[in-house]
């Protein structure tokens, strides 16, 4: 017993010295960033302006925070009561990953203290980049919202948790359709530039494929996130949440696997629009097939064959293979196949202060996520509040 | 009134047609946007150009830039490709062309100054303005540094202060618009010697460029670039060799940059219109399929029930009648044996008696 107390409180535990080191320098980092300028710590360049920060710490980002809406809208819309205790986890993901591309945000711009310009000062509204600031603002205001009823529980202000109860569903239809918006529109921000993006990735469906590989996202992110806390957290579980997470991966896998073949479908029809048969059989045609067959048709078909055999496990293991195959997607479209008529002198790959950067943010994340995940009432319903 | 069917029926079908081309037609030519009426261009005609880089001093000069590393009579600096810099609005490179005819040949990079600009329409801050002059202008002082305008730009022109950790910007050639209010040439303009650059109305520069090719079509390539790659620009090419032999992009196609998204952003409405309506709906079908769920439930608890009950009385009746008449038979049975034993006996006493009465 004196043992496990001693045990409890020293602070030097694996995470927290990982994490530690890894804060540590990214506190450097950022110093090292607002003072020496972009030039200093990118390999940014006049032809690629746009980096990891946004190709993954926004594009990714953004994509796989939407289990957020996935999960709300299912539950409170489409009334699918049996996965009611994976909302609260995934809202706070989603919060937690709107808060943190809002934030890396901050390293890549220019002047960050000018981010609400856009909205305040000078409107540029024909901008497709607009309509994602605009979106991406409301959205995280929609997700502290939904998931400020946690932290108010957590601190006992009852009345006012009971009132933002009460706007679930106005909440969650706003936040569908602001979804809707930036995640399509985060593909169509490069609807501009045909000439520089691959046409096996560029098409007028690029919206479409964004939004609906969002869906895909958000629920492969639920069910590996869901299996990481059942690993990490499960001491933080109420019965609730331990059994339902099997039918949770039962169904959010279906559904994954019927997105994901219709996903596949629309991709191919991209091809054929675009008549660009005869690209395939290039090097950026087999990179190209390995997303398509690779990321899109095979973790379709393994959810597929995972839900007909009840294989948990199978599904846990194709969420995560897709989550990966999501990252694949967006870092093809904004850095890969970007720009691919450059020579290779001038393509970008990213600076070690950059990848410290991203990796800083991540762990940023998830250091955030288990202070709450530990404290507040995520993982289990509040005593105070059951069945409300 | 002589109006007989037939002629009553033409003129219905005219009306028809007529409004079915019209408008059509109508409908089409409003949509080809030429750019403001009388603004201004710069025609670049690289077979008078002799790269002498004094284009990039006047550009340097009228614009307050910081001088070079190397001074810009140093005509090696055109041995390797440049592009547009922070601090170079402009830069000429030359290519050696092996074959007829014979090299090298120059090319300005630098702003084309488009009709319907890339950067403009993609700034989420209007940072840039197609001002009535021709000239693609840039307002730093809303900038907010997103380089979004870098991924818009099909000719790779805007240039970023990377250098600079807090206030970086945007640069860009401005085609010296604040020269051109004041009735002054564009800086590069001014320097060239050789007048490869012309300044002018646009539509009179087309005309020039058209006679030219006209006039020698043995030293020009048939093609004005910038009439109307990306939608058209303000800045104006010919050329000697083939534009692609000097990296000018020909599969930019016609169609400007606003059409490439006007699509995306028009779907912003129907979104916002339409799935907040479907959202409800859904939710409205959920909630009542949940209520009507509820209450079948109900039902068939309330039934279930009523079923059962009425089961047992009917079994609590059945069986109470039954105990009554097992009960009445074994009354009767008790009474029959008891009439029979009383019968037995009355009969063994008269035997008896009998039996007496005999002995």
């Amino acid at each position: 017993m004196s043992q496990e107390h001693v045990v409890a409180r020293t602070i030097f535990t694996p995470f927290n010295v990982v994490t530690g080191i890894i804060l540590a320098i990214g506190g450097i980092l950022t110093i090292m960033r607002f003072t020496m300028g972009l030039g200093a710590v990118t390999n940014l360049s006049h032809y690629n302006p746009w980096g990891i920060w946004i190709g993954f710490d926004l594009l990714v980002g953004v994509a796989l925070a939407a289990g957020g809406y996935v999960t709300s809208a299912a539950v409170y819309i489409f009334g699918m009561k049996k996965y009611h205790s994976a909302v609260r986890p995934a809202i706070l993901t989603g919060f937690l990953g709107y808060a943190l591309v809002v934030v890396a945000l901050h390293y890549d711009l220019g002047k960050p203290w000018r981010l609400p310009y856009p909205f305040i000062v000078s409107q540029g509204t024909t901008s497709i980049l607009f309509e994602v600031g605009a979106c991406v603002a409301l959205y995280l205001t929609v997700l502290f919202l939904e998931f400020s009823s946690a932290p108010l529980e957590w601190l006992g202000f009852r009345r006012t948790r009971n009132l933002v109860v009460k706007l679930t569903i106005v909440l969650t239809i706003f936040g569908v359709v602001l979804s809707t918006l930036h995640q399509s529109s985060l593909g169509a921000l490069f609807l501009i530039a045909p000439s520089k993006l691959h046409p096996l990735w560029y098409s007028p469906y690029l919206p479409f494929y964004f939004f609906v590989s969002s869906v895909v996202a958000g629920l492969s992110m639920v069910i590996f996130e869901n299996t990481l806390t059942h690993r990490y957290l499960n001491h933080k579980m109420d019965e609730e949440h331990k059994t339902g997470a099997d039918p949770l991966a039962l169904g959010f896998g279906k559904a994954a696997a019927l997105v994901l073949a219709g996903y596949f479908s629309i991709k191919v029809i991209g091809i054929a629009n675009g008549n660009h048969w005869n690209l395939l059989n290039t090097p950026y045609g087999y990179w190209f097939l390995v997303e398509l067959l690779g990321f899109v048709a095979l973790p379709a078909f393994l959810y597929a064959v995972g839900v007909r055999d009840k294989n948990i496990n199978l599904i846990r293991y194709t969420a995560a293979w897709t989550v990966l195959g999501i990252v694949i997607n967006r870092l093809n479209v904004s850095l890969i196949a970007f720009n691919w008529h450059l020579p290779s002198s001038e393509r970008y790959f990213p600076s070690f202060i950059e990848i410290g950067v991203t990796l800083f943010i991540v762990t940023l994340g998830v250091v955030i996520f288990r202070f709450i995940v530990t404290r507040m009432p995520i993982l289990y319903q509040h005593p105070e509040y059951e069945g409300h | 009134m002589s109006i007989t069917r037939r002629k009553f029926l033409g003129w219905i079908g005219a009306a028809g047609a007529g409004t079915l081309v019209g408008k059509r037609a109508g409908a089409a030519a409003n949509r080809h946007f030429t750019g403001h009426p009388d603004s201004m261009g710069v025609l670049y005609d690289n077979t008078l150009c002799i790269g002498c880089r004094r284009c990039e001093a006047g550009c340097n000069a009228v614009n307050n830039l910081p001088a070079p590393n190397r001074p810009f009579d140093d005509l090696a600096v055109m041995d390797t490709p440049r592009r547009t810099t922070a601090y170079e609005y402009m830069v000429m490179n030359r290519y050696d062309s092996d074959s007829a005819p014979a090299g090298p040949f120059f090319r300005r990079i630098g702003c084309n100054h488009c009709l319907e600009p890339a950067c403009a329409s993609s700034c989420f801050v209007s940072a840039y303005t197609k001002a009535e002059t021709g000239a693609v202008t840039y307002d730093p002082s809303v900038c907010v540094g997103c380089r979004y305008c870098m991924i818009a730009c099909p000719f790779e022109i805007p240039a970023y202060e990377y250098d600079k950790a807090l206030d970086p910007s945007i640069s860009k050639c401005h085609m010296c618009h604040h020269r051109i209010v004041e009735g002054l040439l564009p800086g590069c303009v001014e320097a060239c010697p050789v007048e490869a650059l012309t300044f002018g109305k646009r539509e009179a520069l087309i005309r020039i460029a058209r006679k030219r090719i006209q006039t020698r079509p043995d030293r020009y390539v048939d093609h004005i670039y910038g009439e109307h790659e990306m939608g058209g620009s303000n800045w104006l090419y010919l050329s000697a060799v083939p534009f692609r032999e000097m990296g000018m992009r020909e599969d930019l196609g016609v169609v400007s940059a606003p059409q490439l998204t006007h699509g995306a952003l028009s779907a912003v409405p129907i979104v916002v219109g339409l799935w907040p309506v479907l959202l409800t709906g859904v939710y409205a079908m959920s909630r009542r399929k949940d209520k009507i769920a509820e209450t079948e439930k109900a039902d068939a608890v309330k039934e279930a029930l009523d079923r059962a009950s009425a089961e047992a009385e009917t079994r609590l009746a059945d069986a109470l009648a039954k105990a009554e008449s097992e009960k009445q038979k074994a009354i009767e049975k008790a009474v029959k044996s008891a009439l029979e034993e009383a019968a037995e006996k009355a009969g063994t006493d008269s035997a008896e008696t009998t039996s007496e009465e005999e002995s």
